[in-house]
């Protein structure tokens, strides 16, 4: 197959990369947990999208995330920013307010109808606004992304939670188990906050007609439609929502290229 | 006082301090002569000016170690009415100014963590923590500073600084002056410069008490009208920055204000910002610009990061983005027009109490814009001080301002100008890059 180029977006979870075609579409995409050496894992998936598509040593490749400096032959380095931004309004074809929930951090872009990034808003230095802090929660209850909307559904919404912060709220939820208080309860109470949280991110661009999600936390249909629900807008999940990143890494690689 | 402390310390000022100021300054003169010519990318040439502050900053700390004992000594904050004292021969000591110098040269952290450990809050001003810490642990890059006799404090910065300086009131056990300037909405009340005026007045029968001096109308005319044009050459140092391309970035205006936040009323600030203007008129004369590809300008609200000025400076100027004016270089020059020499205490009543931090949010916007205008800047970074309340509060407004209404590009950036706890330098530099990636 014709292989425009490649794309790799160095998260602090996870490592996705992405191959596209002329057309933008995503030929062959790879997703892996972050490991330490992000410089042999990055190379190493490179090359396996290479030989999977058949392209030559001389495909041009993007970088992006938060590894995106340890990435060797990395043609053009960009931030998450602009890839979210580019992949973005590729999938979606029109202006658009993304909310990416990553591991490290959530962030919110504003883009424009010419596909330029008009504004961002990232949480701050804590864990608290990001997909990391789901996960510690979730996995101290032991429940998986899959089982969360169900639960939202039948939660009564009685029970809040006031530490957004993920150590201290960690500490709320034990004692909360210790009540008696049903599962159920926590779970929503731990999605409401951290609907909160990223809703006034969002918020601080002002309010959207509408969200698109991506990133990992896009995972979580429960969290999605709080988050829209907290806002009282529609909130749409992007196709191929954990590659956002890689296919704007990419996208750059092939108009860097083409000298566009 | 004692004769000898008084003999030392003449002997250290006019004979020790200027030896040392000379040596060291030939020692850099050649090294600047050496560097001079020596490409400085992303930046322009290197301003002989450093050299000046350098010397001038040198001998004001070195002077100020043998200062207790021969001369009153006071402490006070970068808002008080600094001339008021001078009369009464007063070595002045700035804590704020001491502290951004402990954070420049990266001593401020482990200061900070002294006055926590002795219990005070990590939310406090890293300012105020920095202070506690040194005058707890007795560390300071300045080799010692001199402890007060006096203690002034103005709440035209912020309510941090009179807490701040009644522990210190406490420590020293010395006399506290609170100067209580109201907060300002809109342009202000007549009784608020009475209430200020009334407040002069009992400073300066004060410090007559703590010196054994009496006013000397006189000198206070001379010193108070000498602070007034040491702003307005300030001023005129900054407005070189409406040039294309400006001549000095920011992050160099934030080294150069030391001697206007910390000799404010004496000639030798005001001939600095002589030479210095001179020397970035020369520039601007030969289209010589203080980065080198200036391609976007920008202004800074809210106080510096103190140590990381240099990487904040070099990421923006290798992007060719250019700081040409902030709010705070600004604050020390934007209300010297108040200055009347025939009407020295109601108008330096409205100089003190009219200052960006002791007026409401829209003088704060209407600022902004103005500077944007007047420096045609195309975007602004608002840095959020996690110390600094005052300074912060209304940021997101201004920032939806700023960019909703009139089109220009605006980033928060979160940090703290003292404690490098409270900035993480990876997100810091990845919301730079990303803020400069929507300019192309
Ligand atoms: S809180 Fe702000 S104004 Fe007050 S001392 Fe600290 S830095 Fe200065």
């Amino acid at each position: 197959m014709t292989i425009a180029s490649i794309g790799l977006d160095a998260g602090s979870t996870t490592v996705k990369a992405v191959a596209i075609n002329p057309e933008g579409q995503i030929a062959a995409r790879v997703i892996e947990n972050t490991k330490p050496d992000i410089s042999s894992q990055a190379e190493r998936l490179i090359e396996g999208l290479r030989s999977e598509t058949g392209s030559g040593p001389d495909t041009t490749v993007s970088a992006t995330g938060y590894g995106r400096k340890m990435v060797r032959n990395a043609g053009k380095v960009i931030t998450e920013i602009t890839a979210h931004g580019r992949g973005a309004f590729f999938l979606a074809g029109k202006a658009l307010t993304l909310v990416d929930v990553g591991g490290q951090d959530s962030k919110v872009i504003r883009i424009a109808a010419s596909g330029n990034v008009e504004d961002f808003a990232m949480n701050d230095k804590c864990a608290a606004g990001t997909g990391r802090f789901l996960e510690v929660i979730l996995h101290r209850l032991e429940i998986g992304y899959d089982q969360v909307e169900p639960m939202l559904d039948r939660a009564s919404g009685s029970v809040s939670i006031s530490n957004t912060c993920t150590v201290f709220a960690e500490s709320e939820i034990i004692s909360l188990l210790a009540r008696g208080v049903p599962v159920e309860e926590i779970v929503y109470a731990v999605h409401a906050a951290f609907a909160e949280r990223v809703g006034s991110l969002v918020m601080r661009l002002g309010r959207p007609s509408a969200i698109h999600m991506s990133g990992g936390g896009a995972r979580n249909a429960g969290l999605v439609k709080l988050l829209g629900k907290h806002l009282c807008v529609p909130a749409t999940v992007l196709p191929e929502a954990q590659f956002v990143g890689a296919l704007g890494a990419a996208l750059t690689a092939a108009s860097t290229r083409a000298g566009i | 006082m004692t004769i000898s402390r008084q003999l030392q310390y003449a002997l250290i000022k006019n004979v020790a301090a200027p030896l040392l100021v000379k040596t060291d300054a030939w020692k850099s003169a050649r090294s600047f002569r050496a560097k001079k010519d020596k490409p400085n990318p992303p930046f322009g040439p290197r301003l002989e000016s450093y050299i000046k502050l350098k010397e001038l900053m040198l001998e004001h700390y070195f002077t100020g170690r043998y200062a207790d004992g021969a001369v009153p000594v006071a402490w006070i904050t970068s808002g008080s009415p600094v001339e008021l004292l001078r009369p009464f021969g007063f070595h002045i000591v700035y804590p704020e100014n001491h502290a951004a110098l402990c954070a420049v040269r990266r001593r401020a952290k482990d200061l900070c963590v002294h006055a926590e450990n002795e219990g005070f809050c990590r939310d406090l001003c890293s300012y105020a923590r920095t202070d506690f810490g040194s005058v707890m642990s007795g560390q300071t890059p300045v080799g010692r500073v001199p402890k007060p006799d006096l203690l002034v404090t103005c709440t035209n910065i912020c309510q941090t600084a009179l807490a701040w300086y009644k522990v210190l009131a406490r420590k020293f056990n010395v006399p506290l002056y609170v100067f209580d300037t109201p907060f300002i909405y809109g342009e202000g009340e007549e009784h608020d410069v009475d209430y200020i005026v009334a407040q002069f007045h009992e400073l300066i029968e004060m410090c007559e008490k703590v010196t054994g001096r009496k006013l000397d109308q006189k000198q206070l005319t001379y010193h108070t009208q000498l602070g007034c044009e040491c702003s307005k050459a300030w001023g005129k140092v900054l407005d070189l920055c409406r040039n294309r391309p400006a001549p000095m970035t920011t992050f160099d205006a934030f080294i150069y204000i030391g001697p206007i936040v910390a000799m404010r009323g004496l000639p030798e600030c005001l001939s600095f910002y002589k030479f210095l203007h001179d020397e970035l008129q020369d520039r601007v004369s030969r289209g010589i610009g203080a980065i080198q590809n200036e391609r976007y300008r920008l202004l800074w609200d809210n106080l510096p990061i103190w140590f990381a000025i240099r990487d904040l400076s070099t990421a923006f100027a290798q992007g060719g983005f250019n700081f040409v004016c902030s709010t705070y270089t600004n604050a020390w020059a934007e209300t010297a027009h108040h200055f009347d020499p025939n009407d020295v205490y109601r108008s330096s009543a409205k100089l003190y109490s009219r200052i960006i931090l002791n007026r409401d949010l829209r003088n704060k916007a209407d600022l902004i814009l103005k500077l944007c205008r007047d420096f045609q800047c195309d975007g602004a970074v608002l840095h959020s001080d996690r110390s600094c309340k005052p300074y912060s509060v209304g940021q997101y407004n201004l920032a939806d301002i700023l960019n909703r209404e009139h089109g220009i590009k605006t980033m928060i950036l979160e940090a703290d100008h003292g404690d490098p706890r409270s900035y993480s330098p990876e997100q810091g530099e990845l919301r730079v890059k990303a803020f400069m990636e929507t300019f192309q």
